[in-house]
């Protein structure tokens, strides 16, 4: 069933202050008390989940705001400590960055995988975020690299480690007057990324273009034999982009022995929840995740 | 200007008070036309294109950015024009199959070599492939046998089994002069 075009309202936004202007209405506040969420404008950035629900009239209906033309969004810049990446940066523009594909390969990879090209052309970081499905395919990478993100409401700005954002089924630490306008990456010592390992492997029903069954991201710092800094993130076995410290714990500073690299799938096999639905089942998805961490830490003989 | 479409017709739909949300003057240019129409800002370029401005060289497989029958270029980019609302579309270039031909009595060099290879069949697909073929060949004028198989993956077909589409965007780019041997890269 298609949607019905009268029950929306859609107006573009040009700048930042004129779209956190309009979020704040109905937020609650000094605006007047807080309106149901058909009332609120909520955003749409490059529509590539929105327009899918909206095409299949499951697009609750309401006010839409866009903001594909804000500048302040845009842009992925270098600083010596940090890559900003305006909401707005699209999956072409992340794989085609220089840097990112040098220091931050894995988000490199997960916007390669994801989609065609027609995909990579409008769907954006910030949306991937937002829109909290646990089976995306960019969390996983952002949370190796500890990424940050900035949320901005007319109320003020505010920095958020990504690993603590997404806080249940698509429930996240973002208020509804706020947007996300940038994602930060802290860039490793000249060192430290000379001796790092980076992991990403997405695995679905078909090699491209399908949903992920379990996505896994990794990385370490090799420091002689052992391993420090290690960061293990999946998606689509749990309710969120899952980050596993309990994990990393049992890595952190060991060699990875054989008898290190079980004893650490077994722990991720305890530390992550899949379930059972129309992809996969939760047994094949356990065995995925520790299959590819087992090949994950193959890497630390390679390199 | 120049203007394409059927005002009479948005005219028609505004005054019989079907739409209670305001509507937009949408202003883009089309196939290198400047071009105005009334539409609800959340209505999809694919039906704006088709419904309001009759261009339905433009197909609707899937409705949800996974066939690419709907591929269309957006300020030279390809992109799903099922999944990008109206408002998206202001003050930009769109390019549409009808808009690929050189004239009426010349196909344009992709167009040709489907024709010459066989790489359409009954052609739902083909609009699409033409212009991710297109997208694909400006930022890659001689791609390998996988930048092919990549710049076409968000494109389905159900006849030819691709091999022909495969061969066709080969022979557009011999067309334009060089061969395609071994790709370099
Ligand atoms: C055919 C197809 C294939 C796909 N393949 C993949 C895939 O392989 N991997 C994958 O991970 N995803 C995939 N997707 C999903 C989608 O493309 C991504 O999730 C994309 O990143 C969404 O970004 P967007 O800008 O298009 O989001 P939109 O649809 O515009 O928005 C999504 C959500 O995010 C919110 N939002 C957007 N920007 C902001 C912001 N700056 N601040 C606050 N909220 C914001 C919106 O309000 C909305 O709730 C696919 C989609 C399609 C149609
Ligand atoms: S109709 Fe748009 S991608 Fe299928
Ligand atoms: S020619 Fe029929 S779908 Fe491709």
């Amino acid at each position: 069933m298609r949607a019905y075009l009268p029950e929306y309202e859609a107006v573009s936004a040009r700048t930042l202050v004129e779209a956190l202007t309009l979020l704040a209405q109905g937020a609650g506040g000094l605006d007047g008390p807080a309106q149901p969420p058909g009332r609120r404008w909520q955003p749409i950035a490059g529509g590539t989940d929105l327009m899918v629900l909206f095409s299949a009239g499951k697009l609750p209906a309401g006010r839409y705001l866009d903001i594909w033309g804000i500048e302040e969004l845009r842009g992925i810049t270098v600083a010596p400590s940090h890559i900003d990446l305006g909401a707005l940066s699209t999956f072409t523009q992340v794989r085609q960055h220089p840097l990112l594909a040098c220091e931050f390969s894995s988000l490199t990879q997960a916007a390669i995988e994801s989609g065609a090209i027609a995909i990579q052309n409008r769907g954006t970081l910030g949306g991937n975020i937002a829109n909290a499905s646990p089976a995306a395919d960019s969390p996983p990478a952002l949370l190796c690299y500890d990424a940050e993100l900035e949320l901005v409401s007319l109320r003020g700005a505010r920095w958020v480690p990504y690993a603590e954002f997404h806080t249940g089924y698509k429930q996240m630490q973002r208020a509804s007057d706020e947007l996300i306008v940038r994602i930060r990456l802290p860039r490793l010592s000249a060192v430290e990324r000379e001796r790092q390992v980076h992991y990403y492997r997405k695995v679905g029903t078909r090699k491209a273009q399908a949903i992920s069954k379990v996505c896994f991201a990794g990385s370490f710092v090799r420091d002689g034999e052992r391993l420090s800094r290690v960061r293990i993130a999946l998606g689509s076995v749990a309710p969120i982009p899952l980050r596993c410290p309990r994990t990393e714990a049992v890595l952190e500073g060991a060699v990875p022995t054989s008898a290190v690299i079980a004893a650490a799938q077994e722990v991720l096999g305890s530390e992550i929840a899949p379930i059972d639905d129309i992809r996969s089942t939760q047994d094949y998805r356990r065995t995925v995740a520790q299959n590819l961490l087992f090949d994950f830490l193959a890497q630390a003989a390679l390199h | 200007m120049s203007t394409h479409g059927h005002d009479s017709h948005h005219a028609t739909t505004t005054s019989s008070g079907t739409f209670t949300r305001p509507l937009i003057e949408l202003r883009l240019r089309v196939n290198g036309i400047d071009t105005v129409c009334v539409v609800h800002p959340m209505a999809r370029l694919l039906d704006v294109l088709r419904e309001s401005l009759h261009l339905s060289g433009t197909k609707e497989g899937c409705g949800e950015g996974e066939c690419g029958a709907c591929a269309v270029l957006l300020n030279g980019e390809l992109v799903c024009s099922c999944l990008v609302p109206a408002l998206q579309a202001m003050g930009t270039e769109v390019t549409t199959i009808e808009g690929v031909a050189p004239s009426l009595a010349t196909l344009d060099r992709v167009q040709q070599a489907f024709v010459d290879c066989g790489g359409a069949q009954c052609g739902i697909c083909t609009p699409g492939m033409i212009l991710a073929a297109k997208a694909l060949l400006t930022r890659c004028p001689q791609p390998t046998e996988a930048e092919i198989r990549e710049g076409l993956a968000g494109n389905l077909c159900r006849c030819t089994g691709y091999t022909k589409i495969f061969s066709s965007v080969l022979r557009a780019c011999q067309a334009d002069g060089a061969t395609t041997e071994g790709g370099e890269r």
